[in-house]
This record gives structure tokens, sequence and C-alpha cells, in this order.
């Protein structure tokens, strides 16, 4: 059963094969026998979900189920639970239980979905490997049987391990600069960051709030879009979510391809990116124009501006954002504090990890007096010509292809002492946050037995054309389904 | 564009981060470079660019101003580090 995909074991329980109590028992069961070696999870309910499963079940007895009922899953331990604690990744939020859940978790608690647990994932997601995680990082389940330990990517790198190592079927994840995509591709598996305000970001702990996006992980494009069609839509409890309709993700999947415009921009195809990675890219791009694509190249002139601008806004919006985190009301606190002040900053000194402080400290020198103009005034200009050359792309093509990123999963350890070098790892898929454009990581082919992603970015609510695309190069490869042994 | 350690002790107060004396240098070294990074904006031509701050230029949406929320003071301070009816209780301010 760990093999199969949201959509199978949806039909699985429906025909009554099994019930949602056995299966929720073999995913609980293999999440104990295997996460050993991974770290993928950071707390696993096997209490509450074998509930959740019977109620499940049930629901599904009383002729009330919906293709999600009794299927298992697990949230990015960014995601508030009610009752279930909420870390993101940090010493400072290690013992806090949330009293509300986020809209997400909602979404899926309604439509009867079986959480399994909250997975790990860089500090506050400010990361791209899951080595900053306060609860140890995680290893990509691909390249482990040579013996290495490579990261699985970041910061959603929980989340994409655990799929990508059959422990859970599908799981939640968020993009703020790649997060979702970068480690989709590490690890092997499909996913997608929808369009800036599709998916309700209240109750999902914010790093940086004009770029965060919740989105989702599978194996295959079909159980993203079933994910997303639990996810998407409108919130008034989020101010920056979009009133607009929520198409059937899954409706239009099978649509033909034939006359699709790709475009690939030529800054992604640098020297930057390796022959191997490059040639396996191209290939995936010949396979769309046997399915009837046409293939042009288009140029984003400002990207390479993207990695600057962003490490300008994400830090600045970081560090007003985390300024919450104080001590008083919830999260942790320094022990004997002697005064107000001392609270405040041993609180912090010492809740927060190494990553994250850098960022405060880099956001709030930006928007200090004097460097405001000069810093984050600036960003977001240039972050408006990175959104003027996508508009501009969108006018000659439906989608752009790139490689996800510049190179496979990296070994644990390697870029951890460069923050600089770490953050370069973003390079393919920084833009696509500054721009708000919705994108995917879809596996793609092999370099050196380690999997490579195909990127494919879409113009603004074109989720439903990007997960057609991906679904029939899917029909017609089996990158996506290759198991790391 | 570098930062000096006196910027770097000026930021972590206004940041609440408490810097002890022993990482003032690695945090030279790291933002210097973070910084380095950045500074390819300043090459950009940005003349009549608008800012943007919300990627489908949104404004902030504005409600009805009635109460939609109900008290949950008791389930919000259960998570407290400190609280004393009903209060959160912080070192004393003052004297």
């Amino acid at each position: 059963m760990h093999n199969k995909s949201v959509a199978e074991l949806s039909r699985e329980l429906e025909s009554g094969k099994i019930s949602s109590v056995e299966l929720t028992q073999q995913f609980l069961d293999r999440i104990k026998r295997e996460d050993g070696q991974f770290n993928s999870f950071i707390t696993v309910t096997e209490e509450q979900a074998l509930a959740d499963a019977k109620a499940a079940d049930e629901q599904r007895a009383a002729g009330n189920a919906t293709l999600w009922t009794g299927v298992p899953f697990a949230h990015k331990d960014i995601f508030c639970t009610t009752g279930v604690r909420t870390t993101c990744g940090s010493k400072m939020l290690e013992n806090f239980v949330p009293p509300y859940d986020a809209t997400v978790t909602e979404n899926f608690r309604n439509a009867g979905a079986v959480c399994l647990g909250k997975t790990n994932m860089d500090e506050f997601a400010m990361g791209s490997s899951t080595e900053s995680s306060y609860f140890g990082a995680t290893t990509n389940p691909w390249g482990l049987s040579q013996g290495d330990k490579r990261v699985p990517g970041g910061s959603s790198g929980g989340s994409a391990a655990a799929v990508a190592a059959r422990l859970v079927p599908a799981a939640t994840a968020t993009d703020t600069g790649g997060s979702i995509r970068q480690p989709a591709a590490l690890c092997g598996i499909t996913g997608l960051k929808p369009t800036y305000g599709r998916v309700s970001r209240y109750g999902m702990i914010a790093f940086a709030s004009s770029l965060d996006q919740g989105g989702t992980m599978a194996r295959t494009a079909e159980d993203n879009a079933l994910m997303l069609n639990v996810m998407a839509g409108y919130d008034p409890k989020d101010s920056t979510s979009v009133d607009r309709e929520v198409p059937d993700y899954t409706a239009t999947l099978n649509e033909p391809l034939k006359g699709l415009r790709i475009g690939l921009p030529k800054e992604y195809f640098s020297d930057q990116l390796s022959p191997a990675m490059e040639q396996q890219v191209r290939n995936a791009v010949k396979e769309y124009e046997k399915l009837g694509a046409t293939v042009k190249e288009v140029s984003l002139p400002n990207a390479r501006l993207a990695i600057a601008a962003y490490y300008v806004i994400a830090p600045a919006e970081a560090s007003a954002n985390l300024s919450r985190f104080d001590g008083a009301r919830y999260g942790y606190r320094c022990a004997d504090p002697k005064d107000l002040m001392d609270m405040y900053t041993r609180t912090r000194a010492e809740g927060f990890g190494a990553e994250v402080k850098r960022r405060i400290l880099v956001g709030t020198y930006a928007l200090s007096a004097g460097y405001f103009d000069a810093y984050y005034l600036k960003a977001q200009k240039v972050r408006r010509l990175i959104q003027q050359d996508f508009v501009n792309a969108f006018k000659d093509v439906d989608v752009l292809m790139s490689p996800t990123t510049p190179s496979p999963a990296f070994i644990q350890g390697e870029k951890t002492n460069d923050p600089v070098t770490m953050y370069l790892e973003d390079v393919f898929t920084i833009a696509v946050n500054l721009a708000g454009v919705p994108a995917m990581s879809v596996p793609a082919g092999f370099v050196d037995g380690l999997p490579v992603g195909l990127q494919m970015i879409g113009d603004y609510f074109s989720e439903a054309r990007l997960l057609n695309a991906a679904h029939l190069f899917q029909q017609a490869t089996d990158w996506h389904q290759r198991e790391a042994q | 564009m570098t930062i000096s350690r006196k910027d770097i002790e000026k930021v972590a107060v206004l940041a609440r981060i408490r810097v002890d004396e022993e990482q003032v240098s690695a945090l030279e070294k790291d933002l210097g470079n973070i910084l380095d990074l950045v500074d390819q904006l300043a090459a950009a031509d940005t003349a009549n660019v608008e800012p943007l701050a919300h990627p489908l230029d949104a404004v902030q949406r504005l409600r009805a101003d009635e109460v939609t929320e109900s008290n949950q003071r008791e389930a919000f301070q259960a998570i407290a580090p400190a609280t004393e009816n009903g209060l959160y209780l912080v070192p004393r301010v003052i004297e």
C-alpha cells in the first residue's frame, strides 16, 4: 500500500479493500521502522491519527466520504495544529502547542484526511538543506545506499524526504524562495508552489509575508492537484489571500498539450548549470515537443538580481515577523531574567539558531534609519523589474521551463559554513517568489544516480495548466515512480 | 560595503538579540558577505520604477468594525511562560 498514490489509496478505501485504521497503522508502522535513518518527522501523532482514522471509517460507513476521507498525509511543522505541538524547527517553539488550526490544517481536517504527524524543516523555513532544524538534520533517501548522507533540500526537506521514502503519500509544504521546489527536485518527487494568495497563510508561521506561500508535495501531479483542491481558496482571515474562483484542478489534467508554448529562459541555462543536468532538462523538453508543444528561447534579463533583492526583502520581513518571539506570551523564555531587556535579548539569543539570527540582524540593518531607501525600497523596485520580466515572457509563451536546481543533492555539511554559498542553491527558484507566479518541480531524470527536477513556471493562477502539463509528462515518463534503494 | 563592529552591536540592540563579544567577528564576516551579495542592487537602474509590495498589487482589505472573536484568554495563557490572575508576568519594569 505504501507505493500507492493518494488517488489510488482513495479508491482502495472506497472499494472497502482496506479500512483507514488499517492503512493508517501500516504507514505509522513504516514511519517507526524507517524514519530513524531519515529524521523526516519532528512529531508523529499516532494516537490522534488512529482516532481520526476510526472517525473516517465511520464517516465512510455513513456514506459521507470525500476523496480524502481516511487518506493519510503529513503537515510541515509550520502549519498550526490545535493540540499538537508546532515547532517550526526551532527551540523557540519546542513546546508550543497552538490553541488554533491553520486554515490549511482545518481544510484537510474537514476533508477527512488523517494527519500522521509534523515534518522536519529548516528553522523558521530559513534554509535550503533542512540542516538548520533544532531537531536535527533530515537525510535524503537518495544516496544512502551508496553510503552518502545527502541533504533533502529545504526548507520543506522533511515533507520531501517522507514522501520520497514512502512514509506518507503526500505532505503539505511552504515556499518562500524555493522551499517546495528545491527539496522536491532533490528528493525526486513532485511539488507545487501556487500563485501568491491562492492558499491561505492564516496559521502558517510567518517568515517573509509578501513571499510565503503554502503548497503541495506528492509523487504524482494528480496527487498535487487533489491536495490543491483542498488547500486553495479565499480566506477572510488572511488579508493577502485572493478572492477568486477555485477550479477543480483534476478536471483538466488530461487536456491535450498540442500547441502548448514553452519558453526556455536563457539566463537559467547558464554556465552555473552542469552539462549533465542540462542534458536531462533538455530531454524533458523534447518529451514535451513529442506531446505537441512548441519551444522558444526567452529572456528574463533581471533574474540575475533576484537573489540580491530576495536577501533584502526576506530578512527585512523576517526581522519584523519574528519580533513576536519575546518570551512574554508563548514559546521559550530564558532562565532567571534579571530585567525586561535581559529577558528579550537572552530569550532570542538562546531560542533562535545561527541562521535565523543572521537573517534577523541583516533585516534589522536593512530597515534601520538611514538604510531603508538604499536597501528595502531599492529591492522592492528591483522586484518590480523582475515581475515585469515574467509578465513580458508570458505574452509569448504559456509556461517557462528550466532546471529547478543547478546541481543534484549535495552532501550534508558541505555548505553549512558559508551562508552565501547556501543561498545560491535557490538561484533558479527565487525570482518566482518575487514575482508571485506559480511554479512546480517535476522529476525529470537522474545524474550520478540522484534525481533531477524540471521547473515549470506559469502565469498568475495557471496552476491547472501546470498540473495538466506535469500530469501528461508523467503519463509519458516514469521518473516520478522511481524509488530510492 | 562592509559592516563594522559598532554597526553589529547597534543592530543587535535594535533586534533585541544578545550578541556575545566572541561572536562579533564571525557576524562581521557573515553579514559583510551577505551585504556584499545584495550590493549588486545598487547598479540596477530603477529610475521611475514603482516599488512592489504585493505581487498582485492588492491593497489592504477593510472589514466592518465588529467583534468576531470570542474571548479565549484561558487557552492563550495556558501556553504562556508565566501568568497570574489572567495577566502575563514579566520581570519588573518600574522600580
